[in-house]
């Protein structure tokens, strides 16, 4: 396929997204193909509409001029065009999205974005997940939040201009004008009772020499599934066990069931194997081959896989941080805490410092991966949301051209950031090359919790100065182990940090920082400072990246403000939230949630606010905190503001995730370092939220589109960990400041 | 190695495997039955959860030589305990589908076989009943589930 000529171009120089500009600019193109191929540009500039009118006039914190998403997708910009709509001669409409689906919904999202710009049913579109792309540069990473906002423009432009094409074939072939023609369930109408389906246009549609004029999208109040609760259009594969996840297919003849056996500290060496032989005889084993992390066992059965790496004897050398224990992370966190600025004075200041343990992402489907080494080619199958990084790394690593190594996208079970790496199909690369036999690699659940990523321990330190009801100022010192990003998203953050309004040699760590984490309060003079400790660990963004700890933090310590001055936790928050629009979402789950009703001794209600990626929510939970060891949501009411809802129904779903993270995360799941390995190697030592942890009544609440759409896959966690927070505090008198709050070693751990 | 033979998903078959090679495997990679998860291996995350003569079981932690002659029920052959119509699923299912219970769907066909068992022990399940379920839902879809199961015990 190549690019033809385009049809329409509008381009002008790139704007720095600050300036007022919401106007859409767009570029499309048709791509030579036997069936009808659109794809669309969008002007950089007409993205982030919404960037602009987000800046408050005081002292804007980064993240509220350019957050995150927004430098996501202006790095991707350059490269949108590459994003191809086909209509075939079956009139199926395609897209082959270059993102992961790893739960969030996004293949029905954008489903739902075709079906409406192309007026055909949704079971009539085919989105699937593209490949690694090398040309799409930045244009193929999925994290903050930034799929919807990212594709909402180019998907539409396509899908519009590809409508246009459709609908000049058929008024070429009945002679009239294109404008008297209508479209419905992919079949359009003419004068005269005339109809023809996008199946009989396609391939006129596809002809370069057809006139057509350029299309914009619909506006929003043509939307006919869009902003409509709408079921998931991979739900009934799920439900009758089709759904393949990587180590489901069966694409590879022969790839062997592989497990590793991983040494008893992080980072741990190989020195020696002491009973390769009498591994290599047991039943079933095929091959025992030796690489970077650990030893493979490569056998006909995963369970025979299995009982061979747990036989193994293994000389193991040092990991990297086999000194480490939570406690002693705890005291380099505190060591590494930069200094506040303003001095304390007990009677107008509010101090609070916090703890949050490791976490880890623990995804249901552990890290896995199929990868068949060839002398002069590879191929991968995982589940990656940076494929691009994976196949450049796996290509280095194995000595092959980049064009030699494919890299296939399979759809994840779970990621909450772990898949934004690609530790097992690098590690699966290894093992098929150094076995010369294809592999199906996957980790044991005790590996990977313990070898897996997770996110980083982080320290806080916050203080507040009020008088006369007023806040003057708002300081958070944030220390944390160092947060890996090495995906790949450094290098999207490297092109667009110049347009940060912050100078300096900002880290990539700090950049994240600054574009996710700032204060949706009015609280004078805010400054959020992060610094980072190196420890050797393996770490990696963790759904809502620092704000989830962060803000979670912040929204403890707005109670305990509220309290100084005497306030209601509603009230103050209603008083200091920078916007109207913010405080809706406060206001419906106060009202839907009945804030301030009387609730038995022992039970209380809490509330949390967050706002990111253009995008706003409110958490109001009831804590029954009867046994103080076992606290129980019992109720929750969630509203938020998105801008642009696309599936309510799957933000929903996004949200009550997040509700569920936070209630795991605030009361019972983390992870102990102890001499550099953590100890929990299951969900039944690290504590996820189950089913009887859950509320039996929790109501979403999603008000309607004032706009763009926003980012929303991880907003829903740091307004519930401030609620779950709030709502124990009250229900039992303390102040949380150890997170999680019960927290025991409660378990024996498997050994190493 | 020996052979056994039990009926799977309403047919029968014959595996060839070692008497204590865990069930999971023999499906999986023997008998290429991918619907039951790997999710722990040691019983605690239920991704696994089947059906062994109609109750539910977990094939990571049950030999293979345990269900010799007897009946094993995977997801994939939910529906066929319900209807001979190959496009009918099972209640439990649809209502899966009506309350858009899947997020990456990894966990679901042990909910679902775990919730088909709860129903066939008492076809009004309390809210305590659901709360005894263990599956591991990573992505926190328990709020569907609950009002899946309570949609499909009406139906039922
Ligand atoms: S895999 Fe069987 S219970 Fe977890
Ligand atoms: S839907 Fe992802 S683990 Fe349950």
């Amino acid at each position: 396929m190549s690019l033809g000529t385009p049809e329409h171009d509008t381009q002008e120089p790139v704007q720095h997204p600050s300036r007022e500009h919401s106007r859409r600019q767009f570029l499309t193109y048709l791509v030579a193909a036997p069936t009808l191929a659109v794809a669309a540009r969008i002007g950089a500039d007409g993205l982030a509409p919404g960037t602009a009118q987000a800046v408050v006039p005081s002292l804007p914190a980064p993240a509220e001029v350019l957050d995150l998403g927004d430098a996501l997708i202006l790095a991707a910009a350059p490269t949108a065009n590459l994003i191809v709509v086909t209509v075939d001669d079956a009139g199926r409409v395609g897209l082959a999205l270059p993102r992961a689906e790893v739960g969030q919904g996004i293949t029905t999202a954008v489903g739902m974005l075709l079906a409406d710009e192309l007026d055909v049913p949704l079971d009539q579109v085919d989105v699937t997940l593209a490949d690694a792309r090398p040309e799409l540069v930045f244009n193929q990473l999925t994290g903050g939040s930034n799929t919807i906002r990212s594709v909402y423009g180019p998907v539409r432009a396509a899908a519009a201009q590809a409508r246009a094409r459709l609908l000049a074939a058929a008024a070429a072939r009945w002679g009239t004008a294109p404008s008297v023609l209508t479209v419905s369930g992919g079949v359009v109408s003419g004068p005269g009772g005339r109809t023809a389906t996008y199946a009989e246009l396609s391939a006129a549609a596809a002809d370069p020499g057809l006139a057509v004029v350029v299309a914009t999208p619909k506006p929003p109040s043509a939307a006919r599934l869009v902003g409509t609760p709408t079921n998931r259009v991979d739900a009934r594969r799920m439900v009758t066990g089709q759904m393949d996840y990587t180590l489901d297919l069966d694409v590879v003849p022969g790839a062997l069931p592989t497990m590793v056996r991983r040494p008893p500290s992080i980072n741990g060496t190989v020195r020696s194997v002491q009973n390769l032989a009498a591994v290599k005889a047991m039943p079933g084993v095929v091959d025992v081959v030796t690489v970077a992390t650990g030893v493979a066992v490569l056998a006909e059965t995963f369970g025979q896989a299995l009982a061979g790496k747990e036989a193994l004897q293994v000389t193991w050398g040092p990991g990297t941080v086999d000194g480490e224990s939570n406690a002693t992370i705890q005291q380099k966190l505190r060591a590494a805490t930069l200094p506040f600025a303003v001095p304390p004075l007990l009677t107008t200041t509010v101090d609070a410092e916090f703890d949050f343990a490791m976490v880890s992402h623990a995804p249901m489907e552990t890290n896995s991966a199929i990868a068949d080494v060839r002398r002069d080619r590879a191929e991968i199958w995982s589940g990656l949301k940076s494929p691009i990084v994976a196949q450049q790394t796996i290509a280095a690593e194995l000595g092959l051209p980049q064009s030699a190594v494919t890299v296939h996208v399979t759809q994840g079970g779970g990621s909450f950031g772990r898949r934004l790496f690609f530790d097992a199909a690098l590690e699966a690369a290894r093992i098929s090359k150094a076995a010369g036999k294809p592999v199906k690699l996957m980790w044991s659940r005790i590996d990977d919790m313990r070898h897996g990523r997770a996110r980083a321990a982080s320290f806080h330190r916050i203080r507040a100065t009020v008088a006369a009801g007023q806040v003057l100022t708002f300081e958070h010192r944030v220390a944390s182990g160092e947060t890996d990003t090495r995906h790949g998203l450094g290098e999207i953050l490297t092109s667009v940090a110049a347009s940060l309004p912050v100078g300096g040699n900002l880290s990539f760590a700090q950049t994240i920082f600054l574009t996710t984490v700032h204060s949706p309060y009015q609280l004078g003079v805010t400054t959020h400072l992060l610094n980072e400790v190196p420890l050797q660990m393996h770490t990696g963004s963790w759904r809502s990246v620092y704000s989830a700890n962060t803000r979670g933090a912040e929204e403890v310590l707005m109670d305990e403000i509220a309290a100084k001055l005497g306030k209601d936790p509603v009230a103050f928050r209603r008083e200091f939230l920078k916007s109207d629009r913010f405080r809706a979402v406060l206001d419906k789950v106060a009202t839907e949630g009945q804030w301030g009703r009387s609730l038995p001794r022992g039970t209380a209600q809490g509330i949390g606010f967050h706002a990111e990626y253009k995008s706003c929510t409110a958490c109001l939970v009831e804590v029954d905190a009867t046994d103080p060891r076992r606290p129980r949501v019992t109720r929750a009411t969630i509203a938020a503001d998105v801008g642009r809802p696309i599936n309510p129904r799957g933000l929903e779903s996004q949200l009550l995730g997040g509700l569920t993270d936070a209630i795991g995360t605030t009361f019972r799941a983390g992870l102990h370092i102890d001499a550099g390995l953590p100890l929990e190697g299951s969900y039944s030592q690290f504590h996820y939220t189950r089913q009887a942890d859950s509320p039996r009544d929790a109501r979403v609440f999603i008000l309607p589109a004032t706009g763009e759409p926003g980012g929303a896959g991880e907003l829903g966690v740091p307004a519930a960990v401030g609620a779950v927070a709030n709502a124990y505090a009250r229900a039992t008198g303390t102040k949380p400041r150890s997170f999680p709050i019960e927290f025991p070693v409660d378990f024996t751990p498997f050994p190493r | 190695m020996p052979n056994y033979t039990f009926q799977l998903n309403g047919e029968t078959v014959t595996v060839d495997a070692p008497a204590d090679l865990p069930l999971l495997w023999a499906l999986r990679d023997k008998l290429g039955v991918t619907g039951p998860k790997y999710g722990c291996g040691i019983d605690v995350c239920k991704a696994c959860t089947s059906h062994l003569d109609g109750a539910a079981i977990n094939p990571c932690v049950t030999p293979t030589a345990d269900v010799a002659g007897r009946e094993v029920t995977t997801i994939e052959g939910l529906a066929g305990t319900w209807s001979d119509d190959p496009d009918e699923l099972h209640p439990v299912q649809e209502a899966w589908l009506e309350q858009d219970v899947a997020q990456c769907g990894y966990c679901q066909p042990g909910q679902i076989m775990a919730a088909v068992a709860l129903l066939r022990r008492t076809s009004n399940p309390t809210d305590a009943d659901i709360d005894a379920i263990e599956n591991v839902c990573r992505c926190g879809s328990y709020v569907r589930i609950r009002e899946a199961i309570k949609a499909a015990a009406a139906r039922m």
